[in-house]
């Protein structure tokens, strides 16, 4: 049984998050195979580019239902937190719809580039065994252009020229706007967190 | 505050114990620069960007010799987060769309060389190489607002007039394109001082300021300066 399988929804740069794994010493493979993940322990979607791409290779794939049948622990990563939820509106891109809530486009603001890029304090929420030992106020690496609104579902935010969601949870699905991958130490541990979830 | 930059990457060692010493002393992200790629007619050797980043756990850029979609993609599948562009995209400037639309804005950087001149600030190509050197026949301002229009993600400013003199940033410039740029912006070349850093910041609204020689000679310490700048009031991960 494969302990980490990273879905293949294209773009470049996943690399990063293969390297993450292997400095947590722990094997990961990048695929597009039903089998493989369905059967994983723990699954990541991550996801760079547009989103209309990304979801039209998992169709390709056939991967939309197997995706939305997931038992086991599931983190979404940036393009793949607004890949689960039910829409964006960058070309309005009709999503997974597993954890309720529509991307929008950041505001440009006094201050505030669009695309985010760069560190930014986290503030947490709401309880989740993702976040066991995390501390409030955390920085994370963000690069990003959309975001979720915040919700019921919100179990971390940050802000730009609002406040959205960094980190969002629905059952055995969470997902995070940052890349835990290049976010140090508290990424590093956000990670080992969710390798030591229960399933 | 980000940034480190290095110049010869043949020395993949030295590189990689640097990078992982910048990681863990506090860098919030480093640029790999290979300042000759372009004037040289040839591309960055790439088996090191696989190396970096397996060690850091920080993002980085990549930034020389990358000419085409290829080469982007080269770069972005070892594992660099962004890729940086100069004198390609002044000679190809459809580039930057290009690559805006296949691996989205957030990667694409654009590196901008720009001198002051006759009370008007102009872009330079081919600086990394003097007898190459040559005005790019733009004005910065100009080409500020079209890289942005062509969808680049990032702007990181290299002030020639500074660069190398440690006097400071140019914030006189900086704040000028900060009016005219909705993403980020890199101050480059001048630091030679911790104070010069809260200047930038203070006076320029930059989203990031980026130095080498003073990092690479130790002059200074990264978490010094990070504490410095904590303590003068600027927002920065600890």
């Amino acid at each position: 049984m494969t302990r980490v399988a990273i879905i293949d929804s294209g773009g470049a740069n996943i690399a990063s998050l293969l390297y993450a794994f292997e400095r947590l010493d722990t094997e990961a493979v990048l695929t597009t195979d039903a089998d493989v993940i369905k059967t994983a322990e723990r699954v990541l979607l991550p996801g760079v580019g547009a989103a209309r791409d990304a979801m039209q290779r998992l169709q390709d794939a056939d991967l939309v239902d197997v995706i939305r049948n997931l038992q086991q622990p599931v983190l979404g990563i940036c393009l793949g937190m607004q890949l689960l939820c039910e829409a964006s509106e960058e070309e309005d891109v009709e999503c997974l719809g597993i954890v309720p809530g529509v991307a929008r486009k950041l505001d440009v603001a006094e201050g505030f580039a669009v695309p985010n890029m760069g560190w930014c304090e986290t503030t947490i929420k709401g309880h989740h065994e993702l976040l066991d030992g995390v501390a409030d106020g955390s920085w994370f690496y963000y690069l990003h252009s959309y975001a979720l609104p915040v919700s019921k579902y919100t179990l971390a935010t940050a802000r730009h020229s609002a406040e959205f969601t960094a980190i969002i949870g629905r059952d055995n699905f969470v997902a995070a706007q940052f890349h835990p991958e290049r976010s140090s130490t508290a990424g590093a541990a956000l990670l080992t967190n969710f390798l030591g979830q229960p399933a | 505050m980000k940034g480190v930059q290095f110049r010869n990457h043949r020395v993949v060692g030295d590189i990689l114990e640097l990078a992982a010493r910048y990681c863990e002393e506090g860098a919030d992200e480093l640029v790999f620069y290979d300042i000759t790629a372009s004037p040289d007619d040839r591309t960055v050797d790439r088996s090191w960007v696989s190396n970096v980043a397996r060690v850091l756990d920080i993002p980085f850029c990549v930034a020389g010799g990358i000419k085409t979609l290829a080469d982007a993609e080269d770069v972005l599948n070892k594992g660099a987060d962004k890729i940086s562009i100069n004198s390609p995209a002044l000679a190809n400037p459809s580039l930057i769309t290009e690559l805006a639309e296949r691996f989205g804005s957030q990667c694409v950087v654009i590196g901008i060389d720009s001198r002051e001149e006759d009370e008007d600030w102009l872009v330079y190509q081919y600086t990394g190489d003097p007898d190459k050197t040559t005005a790019a026949q733009r004005r910065t301002l100009d080409w500020v607002t079209e890289v942005q229009a062509r969808g680049a993600g990032e702007i990181v400013l290299n002030c020639m007039n500074q660069d190398g003199v440690r006097r400071g940033y140019d914030c006189e410039q900086l704040v000028a394109v900060r009016e005219v740029s909705d993403v980020p912006l890199i101050a480059s070349g001048g630091a030679g001082a911790m104070r010069h850093f809260l200047e930038v910041f203070i006076e320029s609204d930059v989203d990031g300021a980026l130095a080498a020689s003073v990092f690479h000679s130790a002059e200074i310490p990264i978490p010094d300066l990070k504490r410095y700048l904590i303590e003068n009031g600027t927002e920065l991960r600890t």
